[in-house]
């Protein structure tokens, strides 16, 4: 091995411990603080860390689409909502812990289930090394050839939610 | 002269030398090259985003004055050509001011949120041949991502300044760019499929024969008034409207925040416009069919202005439009002809 390689690989390593603790730290403060804009902000700088976590992981497209999707539009979308809800000239604007108990079972199964599938990977093979050279055109090919169905259902399911929303949203007119 | 139309060989020149440079010290190459490489391109970046400011808020203030048949700056400098020069001073020098009831982190970090995405835009502009940071393969995905953060710290300006005006414009600001943006990216989706690549310097090569505004002309008309919506500027600058919000988010920031504000919306002004003229206008590309007379990053800089003088144009033609004209035009007009624009391409391409 030459140093190059150890350099990078130094690096790539550090640069995985990093992001992992600001996203540890940034996801506990997300349910902690009072102010519910510092949460959503706090969201925010925690899904940019997954996003760097994939780029070491050279996992580009699904970083980049991470940033375009959770941080430009979902974020942007929570920060507007919490203002409309809000009294505006309120600067507090409290979080409520009231539902801790129900999203403590909800964590608690989400983390038997990865803890589950993370017990079936077979961590001590070595990995076929695969070059992708545009995994772009390959996501496209994948997404719309060999699960074409899993797909469309994702889309037929968000179009019911948002069908969904519109009718609730409206049921008071 | 040579050197300029031959990019790439300088690139690779600069490289060959860095490397030589690293085994006459044994030095580790991709540490040292990496470090100087990143060093080099922010100040490169950071030089040309700061004297392109000035530059075209002074071209801004000349045009506008020449359009309303006045003169424009003319006191500082001949011609008043050091006007923003002096402007700029002016800001640096200025006090700090923070408000009381403002929450004095996110009031502190929100220039900050703004500026960074701006200039992590420039990591994908290609200047010229092998003359761009990093030619990203997913180029302009990663500029629709990284452009979409910028708006984080316009909200976050807005609500912890702790002004009502200033929060109003904060929600103009998200509504409004949450809508164009839809609205800019399936406009680009047209380019995208004839070029059958997201990678900036295959797209520009996709266009030497034929520049995409004439086999697109709906996608670069959609492209650039959500564009200028994306920017915040006149006629869609209602987070900022002087008349109605005193300056919107930014009506508490001074001094040298204030400023970070100012660079941020000229940035990505000429981000927008050297995406435009990229994705549009043939990049570095002279024009087809003809002798490549002037050197590519010179093609690049002359349309690129183009674009930003029409966006200037824009600013000091049209009145400012009303919030829910604002949204109307984006959802009803725009996003339906964005569509149409994709149905039609796919359509041509597959009968062609």
């Amino acid at each position: 091995m030459n140093i190059d390689a150890i350099c990078s690989l130094v690096l790539s390593n550090m640069a995985f411990f990093v992001l992992a603790a600001i996203g540890i730290v940034c996801g506990v403060l997300v349910v902690t603080v009072r102010n519910l804009v510092h949460a959503v902000l706090f969201l925010a700088v925690f899904l940019l860390s997954v996003a760097g976590l994939f780029i070491t992981l050279e996992a580009e497209f699904l970083a980049i689409i991470q940033v375009f999707i959770f941080v430009g539009a979902i974020v942007v979308l929570f920060m507007f909502l919490i203002m409309l809800t809000y009294k505006v000239s309120d600067m507090a604007v409290p979080q409520g812990n009231r539902l801790k108990g129900a999203a403590i079972v909800v964590a608690g199964v989400l983390f038997c289930l990865i803890f589950y599938i993370m017990k079936a990977m077979k961590w001590n093979e070595a990995a076929p090394v695969v070059t992708i050279t545009d995994d772009v055109a390959r996501i496209g090919r994948l997404l719309l050839g060999q699960y074409v169905l899993p797909f469309e259902l994702v889309s037929f399911v968000l179009l019911a939610a948002l069908i969904g929303a519109i009718v609730i949203a409206r049921k008071g007119e | 002269m040579q050197l300029l139309f031959d990019t790439q060989q300088l690139v690779n020149n600069i490289q060959h030398w860095l490397a030589g440079t690293c085994e006459l010290y044994h030095l580790p190459p991709c540490l040292v090259v990496t470090c100087i490489a990143i060093a080099v391109a922010l100040a490169l970046i950071g030089g040309f985003i700061s004297v392109n400011a000035m530059m075209v808020v002074l071209a801004e203030r000349k045009i506008a004055g020449y359009m309303q048949d006045r003169l424009g700056p003319m006191r500082v400098g001949p011609y008043g050509i050091l006007q923003t020069a002096a402007d700029a001073v002016k800001l640096l020098l200025k006090e700090n001011i923070v408000p009381k009831i403002a929450d004095k982190w996110v009031f502190f970090l929100a220039p900050v949120v703004v500026m960074s995405p701006a200039v992590m835009a420039y990591v994908v502009l290609p200047w010229s041949p092998g003359l761009i940071v990093c030619d990203l393969n997913l180029g302009v995905v990663y500029l629709m991502a990284v452009g979409s953060i910028g708006v984080i710290g316009i909200i976050m300006a807005g609500w912890s300044s702790g002004n009502k005006y200033s929060l109003l414009g904060g929600i103009r600001s998200s509504a409004q760019i949450v809508s164009y943006e839809l609205a800019m990216s399936l406009a680009v989706i047209g380019v995208l499929m004839l070029a059958g690549s997201l990678k900036m310097s295959d797209i520009i090569g996709a266009q030497q024969d034929c520049w995409y505004i004439i086999k697109q002309p709906l996608a670069f008309i959609l492209f650039i008034i959500a564009a200028t919506a994306e920017c915040n500027r006149a006629p869609f600058d209602l987070p900022e409207a002087e008349s109605e919000l005193i300056a919107g988010f930014h009506t508490e920031y001074g001094g040298i925040k204030f400023a970070m504000f100012f660079l941020a919306e000229y940035a990505n002004m000429f981000v927008a416009s050297a995406v435009c003229a990229t994705l549009f206008l043939g990049g570095w590309n002279g024009i087809p069919g003809l002798p490549m007379i002037l050197p590519p990053i010179v093609w690049f800089l002359l349309k690129t202005y183009l674009i930003v003088f029409l966006f200037i144009w824009f600013r000091w033609t049209y009145p400012r439009i009303r919030v829910d004209q604002l949204m109307g035009f984006g959802w009803k007009v725009l996003l339906p002809l964005a569509f149409l624009n994709i149905g039609l391409t796919g359509l041509v391409m597959v009968l062609i």
